[in-house]
């Protein structure tokens, strides 16, 4: 395996609800008022390779958004570092700090919040590429012209407003402007979670083209697993902030071996399995402002033994490129 | 109706600046006092009779005009500019910063108004360096308004701003924004801006007809635009002494103040629209 193009380690991000000064004489008293802290990523590590697509999954509330816009520069990391092409990101200043700024690039999950309501298409393809220098504003008329038509879209429609577009055309204005900045790494933030099936595959086949074509590297958060395994090279599992296992995408779903992930696989719906009884994982995902000790799905987990409350499990190497987080590994399977 | 109100206010605005140009014609006076002649009726040369001093209602009406539409215009534009400014800044930079310009607003909300504005209106210019025939001007007396009532006028403005901003910097458009190396300055100007200017907008017009009704207060206590400048505020607090005799001293005045502020909101929701890319279709 090549060099990493993106290295997250041990990245955390807590967001904390500080009191005020009435909330801070309130627990001086004695009233139950505390500062809340919510672990929405916790120690997480993974790298990525250039060219690979690697898939997060999780449940909602399990920290991937989060992890994806730390990933993109829009949330500083609470502890721990991203590392692009080897260089700390954060430690980066200048032209350099742009130049990482500009490579890795975001694609929403919404696609009516995701665009500027008084912009027309034009200016929001072209904002950014002006801005820094990619095009002149001469140029800027022919450089969205070409990458309105790379993602499908129609160049003559660049005078109109975002609402004036269909849900599908509008993640395509959304690819498009991430596109304009010729970034190297995109992270799709459950990016076609909102739209039709139909309009579903057309996006992802855009995505499959658009790599081929940018020598893209990709981030794709998804809670659909079919999804997952049509396009990812790799999956990682994320369960409560934390990353429970990871590995190759054949691997994750043929040989699972956190509870966890056999669990969401069980639930995904198959063509091949029309009637089946239908287990759910029991309970719900617990609250992030009081995670349980231990592994975080101990609570929810049929096959937790009286360790699996007491440590955390690390992250261990089951086999070449397959590791997961559980005391068992495995063994239950 | 948007379109109606703009020409509305054209007409009027036109009509006060044609306000010496109507005393000449008409051989008239909005000045001088002619007390053998107060509180005629309508008719012959005074179109709208004369006041209870003697001086030409419709002249006064239009100098008035000239006076009020100033004072409304700019001082609505005034506040919606501190307080656009101010909200922005609260709205996106959040933490001490928005404390700190929150608690002033909140402080500024909290003053009684009268007597600050009795305060501001006492202190004596020639103090800050104006010469006294300076300080005694029209001029002075309409930019001392202007400057008293922005002055606390801008808190509602920036609270409605800072609310909007709050929201919008969370959306995933100011996030891509941000994804892409926009400096915070530009998201502001570029992706903030554009997205408040429809209550920023409304809220201003709608301020205008305040800022003119505020101007009669401040005129009924002494401390608005000194007489014999006649503005719609003072020329309605003169007529009620008379009122029960004449009613129609303070029937045009209330009429004007009445039609201006309707024409400026008419005017605002227009201009909403006409702002907003999904209302224009």
């Amino acid at each position: 395996m090549s060099a990493p193009l993106l290295e997250i380690r041990n990245v955390s991000k807590r967001f904390v609800r500080r009191l005020d000064l009435a909330g801070k004489i309130a627990s001086r008293l004695g009233a139950g008022v505390s500062e809340e802290t919510v672990h929405a990523v916790d120690n997480v590590s993974f790298s990525i390779a250039k060219g690979e697509v690697v898939g997060l999954v999780g449940e909602s509330g399990c920290g991937k958004s989060t992890l994806g816009r730390v990933v993109a520069g829009i949330h500083k990391p609470t502890e721990g570092q991203v590392f692009f092409e080897g260089q700390d990101v954060a430690a980066l200043t200048g032209a350099r700090k742009r130049e990482a700024t500009l490579a890795i690039q975001m694609i929403f999950q919404d696609p009516f919040a995701s665009l500027n309501p008084r912009m027309r298409v034009e200016d929001i393809i072209g904002e950014a590429p002006v801005y820094h220098g990619l095009t002149t504003r001469a140029g800027a008329a022919s450089y969205v012209d070409e990458i309105m038509t790379k993602v499908g879209l129609d160049p003559s429609l660049k005078k109109r407003y975002p609402h004036q577009f269909s849900g599908g055309q509008r993640q395509r204005i959304g690819i498009a402007r991430a596109l304009a900045v010729k970034p190297k790494f995109l992270v799709c933030d459950e990016a076609i979670a909102a739209l039709d099936v139909s309009i579903q595959a057309q996006v992802i086949n855009l995505f499959m083209d658009l790599r081929e074509e940018f020598d893209l590297t990709y981030l794709f958060i998804s809670h659909d697993l079919s999804v997952v395994e049509h396009i990812a090279d790799r999956v990682v599992i994320m369960y409560l902030g934390r990353v429970v296992e990871s590995a190759g995408t054949e691997n994750v779903f043929e040989r699972p071996v956190h509870p966890y992930t056999s669990a969401l696989l069980a639930e995904a719906p198959r063509l091949d399995q029309r009637k089946r009884a239908f287990v759910p994982i029991k309970g719900e995902i617990p609250s992030p402002l009081e995670p349980p000790h231990g592994c975080h799905f101990h609570p929810r987990c049929p096959h937790a033994v009286p360790e699996c409350s007491a440590d955390p499990p690390a992250l261990e190497t089951v086999r070449t490129d397959h590791v997961a987080a559980c005391h068992l590994r495995g063994r239950f399977v | 109706m948007a379109a109606a109100s703009g020409v509305i206010l054209v007409l009027l605005s036109l009509l006060a600046l044609a306000a010496p140009l109507a005393e000449a014609q008409l051989g008239v006076s909005g000045d001088a006092a002619d007390l053998f002649n107060r509180l005629a009726p309508p008719g012959g040369a005074h179109l709208l009779g004369t006041d209870e001093v003697g001086r030409d209602v419709f002249v006064r009406l239009l100098y008035g005009g000239q006076v009020s539409l100033a004072v409304g215009l700019s001082t609505a534009v005034l506040t919606g500019l501190i307080g656009a400014v101010i909200g922005l800044i609260a709205g996106y930079f959040g933490g001490a910063i928005d404390t700190v310009l929150m608690r002033i607003t909140d402080a500024i909300i909290s003053l009684p108004l009268l007597p600050l504005l009795i305060v501001l209106a006492a202190i004596d210019l020639t103090k800050l360096g104006l010469s006294a025939e300076a300080a005694a001007s029209s001029e002075a007396g309409m930019i001392r308004i202007v400057a008293i009532i922005a002055l606390v006028g801008w808190t509602t403005v920036a609270r409605l701003v800072r609310a909007e901003t709050l929201s919008l910097r969370r959306r995933d458009f100011v996030r891509a924004a941000r994804a892409q190396g926009s400096t915070p300055l530009r998201i502001i100007a570029v992706h903030i801006l554009p997205n408040v200017s429809g209550p920023l907008v409304v809220a201003t017009t709608l301020s205008v007809g305040n800022v003119i009704l505020f101007e009669s207060v401040l005129s009924f206590l002494g401390l608005g635009i000194q007489p014999p400048t006649p503005t719609w505020g003072a020329m309605l607090t003169n007529a009620q002494e008379v009122i029960w005799d004449t009613p129609a001293l303070a029937l045009w005045p209330g009429l004007m103040i009445f039609v201006t502020v309707i024409a400026f909101n008419f005017l605002g929701d227009g201009l909403q629209d006409a702002l907003d890319p999904q209302a224009r279709e």
